[in-house]
């Protein structure tokens, strides 16, 4: 049995060592990687992906911290991915997240892996969402993704996640305006965190008040739930409202959304083959390093020098079949 | 505090000075740097003259001794009248060892007792608790209940020493126990004298040392306040610290503004209890490091001084003059030890302790040499110990009060520490407050980005650490005997601790505790139930897992 | 936007010793370095520093400690690492262990023990330097 074998059949058992060694290959887009995930994608799509999404400060680790121990205590395995911005001036990363999770460290049924974005943009990390399938692959019941926390523009969870939950906390500075469309459509619930302060109940009233604005009519309303996660005060509708929406998502069959999810994927999968295999044919042939030369000399610009090369290639495809 | 004539006069001829005799030596000697700072990045300028002082107003910022704005000193007469106390801070091993710790001190002349608790005691775990694996005894002495207390204290007379406690979380169990042992002694409750740390704020953002989250924590250290202004009138119910902010990495100003801080939101949740400000006001006391730079140190306790005396006249309006004193121990700095060449720390620790007497300390305790590789041996402490007593006795600073009042230099950075600390104080304010400040992770990132800029200043060689960066012996070895504490120690502990659970009367112990759970649920003063708990040999552990079954556990916010 | 390896360092405060100021300095030193840091928070036990190293996969993890309490948390923290078949991480420790306790704690099988005044360069040097390789 080949490395990569073993190192599957150890996911599909849930063996711990073997998920942790799973993503790593996955974070550093090893060769392996692509095998690996044509070995356990078929069986993927038993967990339930929950999507975590808010500002700094909104308390959204407390609240995970929170999710998790309720569904262990309702016997369901949990995987957490706790993603932070890399710095794009070192590519290092400082990551915290799991610091108000270490309680859960040494529960077997609980498995936190921290990632950097490593630059990708939108709130999640490139890897995110294999990380997900090998949580998924390896029977997670349910698989929480923590997004970095800008919360703003973070919309690319919704390629990763079929439940989105947005959290805010009143107070942050933050007007319930500064929840950018974009994350008002995608959200599935809605939280306001840290409810027993002042400006809470208001919060909930904007929020409800901007969903109305919606006007897209759509058949899961979503709720405005209020939390305050140092206490649990709250938790437990969360999660009722989680395994509603669940449940929702299986009759309705969601395909929709799945389907969008999926084709996200394939053509995302196959735009990246497919460039990186034209480009890499241009270098081998030299015709890359040429244009490259000439663009520095100021002979051309890159937009045509694109246009040249690909009409070139394209044209000899042509060429070659007739 | 000249005649703007005067003033004037000395600016001509100041700017003469830099146009004509400066820029020679500049050429034969140019300075080292473009710009001197101090580590709170204070501008130090070449040379300070009466322009620097010019707005000074004698009576009203400096005054006399013993007067408000008590700049030059808390007592009219200062050390001529009495030293400061030289409170040495001990404890390690047993309650045994550290009693022979503490009678060995008082033997060589220290005049006040201070307390080093084990980690486990101080986080309120008892001696055979998990986390307590290979901790107990450590870094301080293991308390675990009342009889371990009577051990501490054996023969030790509580109406005749004075006792400092450093610790906080479990602060009020702690007091409790020495209470217990003064009732035990037959010492009435009136006599008993000393300090409990009891500042839980700065553990969330400095020390770390949080068991509970932030207002149940402001909660415990109010009671005590509480509790003490009632029964106890000659305890300080509450140290409120720079000394660990400072050790944490924050600079002078810092430590200085956030200990202020800390000062304000206790004297607002004590008053907030029913008390009059002058009720407790004047049991009130501080705890300040005091690290390398000598004037800094000296401006910041004069600083704090005025600063502190005007907050409680103006914001909180005292009406006593002891309300207003801001009564000090201060403990010169331990991140500043090097474990490279020890000996040079008694140099280091020398400066220090002197910048705190200059300052007008209450009370300080020196480091021992060896402190930057361990617990220190009694030889080394006897050094510290000596230490100030030649700055008592010999060096004649104590011969006048406040020598360095009226320098241009020295005042003029206190009017600026004062003026720096007083934005830092209003920015806080404007967040909502202490809690809301640690919440937000203020306290957290202002001391985290000093600490590291003080270490990149280390790495570049802008900040000479002798021995350590500069000045470095290769191959250095480590030429001192250092103290080690007996693994022998862990087991006696727990066995002891486990005989005292198997005799006492465990049916009360059980009571008491569900008494004080209904207690804390109520919110009310836990001093007398805790008290009640101690004497009958409950552990500190078991209270202290009482008071998290209700207040529940602090999880940290990390910023780095 | 291809994601290179990068190296991963768990830095550790184990048991009860709340002095951070260091562990923070450093990890952020080599967040600077370009280093992905995994920080526990205070007050671990050996157990969970362990499960974290499995489970983040690290390269390498730093132990901060500043008590004395090295003699009894270490051995069990590198016994852990071997049952749970993490042998190919590298650690390493720094705060206050005295040098003649050094000899034993390599023994274990730390790489190297980092005493107060350790320039940061130095640390971030040794870690690039000996930064265990992966097939």
């Amino acid at each position: 049995m080949s490395k990569i074998e073993e190192l599957a059949q150890g996911v599909l058992a849930g063996e711990r060592r073997s998920i942790a060694r799973a993503i790593t290959i996955i974070e550093n887009d090893a060769p392996e990687a692509k095998r690996l995930i044509a070995k356990i994608y078929p069986h993927t799509g038993k967990a339930h992906i929950i999507g975590l999404t808010g500002p700094g400060g909104s308390g959204k680790s407390t609240l995970i911290e929170k999710i998790v121990k309720a569904y262990r205590r309702r016997g369901k395995t949990v995987g957490v991915v706790a993603v932070d911005p890399t710095s794009p001036f070192t590519g290092g990363a400082f990551l915290g997240d799991r610091i108000r999770m270490q309680e859960l460290s040494t529960d077997e049924g609980v498995f936190i892996r921290s990632m950097a974005t490593r630059n990708y943009p939108g709130g999640i990390a490139k890897a995110t969402r294999d990380a997900v399938k090998i949580l998924d692959a390896a029977g997670k019941d349910i698989v929480i993704v923590e997004t970095v926390g800008a919360g703003q523009s973070e919309v690319e969870i919704i390629k990763v996640a079929e439940t989105i939950v947005v959290i805010h906390a009143p107070g942050l500075g933050d007007d319930i305006q500064a929840i950018k469309a974009g994350l008002m459509e995608i959200a599935d619930i809605f939280v306001v965190n840290k409810a027993d302060r002042e400006n809470a109940e208001k919060a909930v009233i904007d929020i409800q008040a901007m969903l109305q604005l919606n006007t897209k009519e759509k058949k899961w309303k979503p709720p405005v739930l209020k939390t305050v996660a140092l206490t649990g005060e709250g938790v437990p509708q969360l999660i009722e409202k989680l395994e509603e929406h669940r449940n929702f998502l299986k009759k309705e069959k969601a395909e929709e959304k799945s389907l969008l999810r999926a084709e996200t994927e394939l053509v995302e999968a196959i735009k990246e083959k497919a460039v990186n295999s034209i480009i890499e044919e241009l270098k081998r042939e030299g015709k890359f390093q040429e244009v490259l030369q000439k663009i520095m000399a100021k002979e051309i610009d890159p937009a045509s020098a694109a246009e040249e090369l690909l009409h070139s290639k394209f044209r000899r495809k042509n060429d070659a079949k007739t | 505090m000249l005649e703007k004539e005067k003033v004037d006069e000395i600016k001509r001829e100041r700017e003469r000075w830099e146009k004509t005799t400066l820029p020679n030596w500049i050429r034969q000697c140019p300075e080292c740097k473009s710009e001197f700072r101090n580590h709170s990045g204070m501008l130090i300028k070449r040379v300070y003259t009466p322009e620097d002082v010019k707005d000074l107003d004698y009576i009203r910022d400096l005054g006399f001794p013993g007067e408000y704005p008590f700049t030059r000193g808390l007592h009219a007469t200062m050390y001529r009248g009495r030293l400061w106390t030289m409170r040495m801070f001990a404890g390690y091993g047993t309650a045994e060892d550290t009693n022979k710790r503490f009678k060995y001190l008082l033997s060589e002349g220290e005049t006040g007792l201070s307390t080093a608790f084990d980690y486990p005691t101080i986080m309120g775990y008892d001696s055979d608790h998990p986390m307590a694996r290979g901790e107990v005894g450590v870094c301080g002495v293991a308390i675990s209940s009342l009889q371990d207390m009577e051990v501490l204290f054996n023969g030790i007379p509580l109406d005749k020493v004075t006792t400092s406690m450093t610790i906080n979380g479990p602060a009020s169990i702690l007091l409790s126990m020495y209470i217990a042992v003064g009732d035990k002694q037959g010492v009435s409750r009136e006599k008993l004298g000393g300090t409990t740390q009891n500042d839980n704020l700065k553990e969330f953002f400095a020390q770390k040392l949080c068991i509970f989250p932030p207002k149940p924590s402001v909660k415990l250290t109010t009671d005590v306040i509480e509790y003490c202004a009632r029964h106890l009138p000659k305890w300080n119910p509450v140290s409120i610290s720079g000394y660990h902010i400072r050790e944490a990495g924050a600079t002078a100003l810092q430590e200085l503004a956030f200990t202020l801080y800390d000062g304000i939101a206790y004297v607002e949740s004590t008053l907030e209890r029913g008390l009059k400000v002058d009720d407790f006001a004047h049991r009130l006391s501080f705890f300040f490091a005091s690290h390398n730079d000598f004037f800094e140190e000296i401006a910041k306790f004069r600083a704090a001084r005025r600063l502190w005396a005007k907050i409680m006249k103006e914001r909180f309006h005292a009406k006593n003059p002891r309300s207003m004193w801001m009564r000090m121990h201060v403990q010169t700095s331990g991140c500043t030890l090097t474990a490279q060449q020890p000996l040079n720390n008694i140099v280091r620790t020398t400066i220090q302790a002197l910048a705190a007497v200059l300052g007008g300390t209450q009370s300080l305790h020196t480091n021992s040499f060896d402190e930057a590789l361990c617990l220190p041996t009694e030889e080394a402490v006897r050094v510290a110990l000596r230490t100030q007593q030649i700055i008592a006795y010999e060096s004649g600073v104590t011969n006048t009060v406040d020598p360095l009042g009226g320098s241009y230099y020295v005042e003029a950075l206190t009017k600026e520490m004062e003026e720096k600390a007083m934005e830092y104080i209003q920015k806080i304010d404007d967040m909502g407050g202490a809690v809301a400040a640690i919440e937000k992770g203020f306290f957290q990132k202002e001391i985290a980005e000093s600490a590291y800029r003080y270490q990149r200043e280390i790495d570049e060689k802008k900040r000479i650490l002798v021995g350590v960066n500069e000045f470095t012996i290769e191959g250095e070895e480590c030429p001192i005997e250092l103290l080690r504490i007996d693994p022998k120690v862990e087991k006696e502990q727990v066995a002891r601790l486990q005989k005292l659970k198997r005799e006492r009367d465990n049916r009360k112990v059980k009571e008491i505790l569900e008494k004080l759970h209904y207690a804390a649920e109520k919110e009310e003063n836990l001093m007398p139930t805790i008290i009640e708990a101690v004497k009958a040999y409950a552990t500190l552990g078991e209270i202290t897992d009482v008071l998290r079954k209700v207040y529940g556990e602090y999880k940290e916010l990390i910023v780095i | 936007m291809q994601s290179k390896r990068k190296i991963r360092v768990l830095i550790a405060k184990p048991g009860l010793d709340s002095h951070d100021r260091g562990a923070k300095v450093v990890a952020r030193a080599l967040r600077d370095a370009g280093m992905e840091v995994i920080y526990t928070g205070l007050r671990q036990t050996p157990e969970q520093i362990v499960e974290t190293a499995l489970q983040e996969d690290v390269d390498v993890i730093g132990l901060s400690i500043l008590s004395g309490a090295h003699k009894a948390l270490f051995p069990r923290i590198m016994e852990l690492l071997k049952e749970k078949g993490l042998t190919d991480v590298m650690v390493f420790a720094g705060g206050i262990i005295p040098d003649e306790d050094v000899p034993e704690m390599k023994k274990l099988g730390i790489k190297e023990i980092f005493g107060p005044g350790t320039p940061t360069e130095k640390i971030i040097e040794f870690v690039l330097e000996n930064v265990p390789k992966r097939t």
